[in-house]
């Protein structure tokens, strides 16, 4: 699982960061920067509730 | 116990009804599920219908929350251009706007919210409200007839919006605000001023403590007196003065209608229907208080746990920290949480005069919201604390 965002939609609301600190930081310089690419399978099911839950539907996983 | 539905039908077809669908799938439900809209459009974004549809950055299609094939994909099953009239608890029977009935089994009620209007207004062109696109598209076409001057009734967040993307099309804007400081009961005195102070320095004529008193013209509109006997030049009009639940069509269905379809902690109205978004009134726990949300975060989460509910009886209460976000000239304004206008209310980080800082609100010990201007970050950090129910000392200790 690569999580891919589409920075032209990202408006940076930190959404994914509430949800998942570890994977997705949104720093004092207002831009998201994504801390893990390529997080486990455990993790699965937290990056897809930051996929749903994104107001600009901005994230999503590719599986390669 | 009551049985899980064997086919679930949402009435609204905008983002609580299409999250409520796409949830029914996402969870493995294999009956059919019928998403009946009362517009012609498959579902769409809101938010962008007040910043980058009316400024004219995007095309309409872009603001599509899905297309034909994702839905066929999912197999939901679109009725669209119907209006759902009437519901028949009993027989568990919709009547559409065209006469025919049909009939349901599960039921998610997501018919969202319709802007209030001013009386007296009907027939006069280039008054204005704003919800859907077909509004959206109306008030764009308004703007690019190079009006001289737009007056925006409200300053609540969608009249705000609106002031901020009309002054960025370069159009003379005027504001009427009937509270003293916009935004007030909703934030509060002094950030309600914030509010109003980046608007001015924007250079909209801000005129507050002052009401309509009659929006009046020859076929057009061409001015606005207001109730202090002024009177503003006008080509537009756009009225932002708030919303009310869609319910007309539940009178008599035997669910309880309160300034919202009355829902338990769960969504649930009634056995086996739910009650999602803009019109869904519930009782969010973690606030102890009943509450109706009219923001897009919400109907995408209420949407998708109604769904959820309605197949497992053992989902719980919806207990979210309600949030929403507001994008004018390069401000982002993000409040998370329950707020009202007498909460103490300080400044965590940043600071009121650069425009940039969040500021959190207390109520009897803990900290009941954030409000963010251009600090995406400590809005998401303080409102996992308000999840949490935190203390307002705790959360003023907090750093981040």
């Amino acid at each position: 699982m690569r999580i891919v965002v589409d920075f032209d939609l990202c408006e940076s609301n930190a959404v994914c960061m509430q949800i998942a600190p570890d994977i997705f930081e949104v720093r004092d310089d207002d831009f998201l920067y994504i801390l893990d690419e390529t997080p486990g399978e455990a993790d699965r099911a937290r990056v897809e509730e930051c996929v749903q839950r994104c107001p600009k539907q901005a994230i999503s996983i590719a599986e390669d | 116990m009551t049985r899980a539905p064997r086919a679930v039908t949402i009435v609204g077809a905008s983002l609580a009804g299409l999250n409520a669908a796409e949830a029914l799938r996402r969870e493995g439900f294999d009956g059919p599920v019928t998403l009946i809209g009362a517009e012609s459009r498959l579902p769409y974004d809101r938010p962008p219908l007040s910043k980058q549809v009316l400024a004219g950055d995007w095309a309409p299609e872009r603001a599509a929350l899905t297309d034909p094939e994702e839905l066929a994909e999912d197999g939901i099953e679109a009725r669209l251009g119907v209006r759902a009239t009437a519901l028949d608890m009993a027989a568990r029977e919709l009547t559409l706007h065209t006469g025919e009935t049909v009939e349901f089994d599960g039921l998610v009620i997501a018919t969202g919210a319709r802007c209030r209007t001013m009386p007296g207004t009907e027939g006069i062109g280039g008054v204005h409200v704003l919800r859907s696109l077909d509004d959206c598209l109306a008030l764009r076409a308004d703007f690019e007839a190079t009006p001289r001057r737009v007056v925006v009734v409200g300053a609540g967040f969608i009249g705000a919006e609106v002031a901020a993307t009309a002054r960025g099309r370069g159009l003379d804007v005027t504001m009427v605000e009937a509270l003293p400081t916009p935004l007030s009961r909703v934030l509060g005195d002094e950030m309600g001023e914030v509010c109003a102070e980046v608007h001015r320095d924007h250079g909209v004529d801000l005129r507050t403590a002052v009401g309509v008193e009659r929006i009046s013209g020859d076929g057009r509109v061409e001015r606005v007196t207001l109730s202090d006997g002024s009177t503003v030049d006008a080509d537009v009009v756009v009225v932002g003065i708030g919303v009310v639940p869609n319910t007309g069509w539940l009178e008599g269905s035997g669910l309880e209608v309160d300034d919202g379809v009355v829902c338990d902690a769960s969504c649930l109205a009634a056995d086996r229907v739910a009650a999602a978004g803009d019109v869904a009134r519930w009782p969010n726990e973690l606030f102890g208080e009943t509450m109706r949300v009219e923001h897009w975060d919400n109907a995408a989460q209420q949407g998708a746990h109604a769904a959820r509910r309605l197949l497992d009886a053992a989902v719980g209460p919806f207990t979210p920290v309600p949030w929403f976000w507001s994008d004018q000239y390069d401000r982002k304004i993000q409040l998370a949480g329950r707020v009202r206008g007498d909460d103490e209310v300080r400044v965590v980080a940043g600071s009121v005069e650069e425009r940039r800082f969040a500021a959190i609100y207390g109520r009897a010990g803990r900290i009941v919201g954030v409000l963010g201007f251009n600090r995406p970050r400590h809005v998401m950090r303080y409102r996992a604390l308000i999840e949490q129910r935190a203390g307002f000392d705790e959360a003023l200790a907090a750093e981040f």
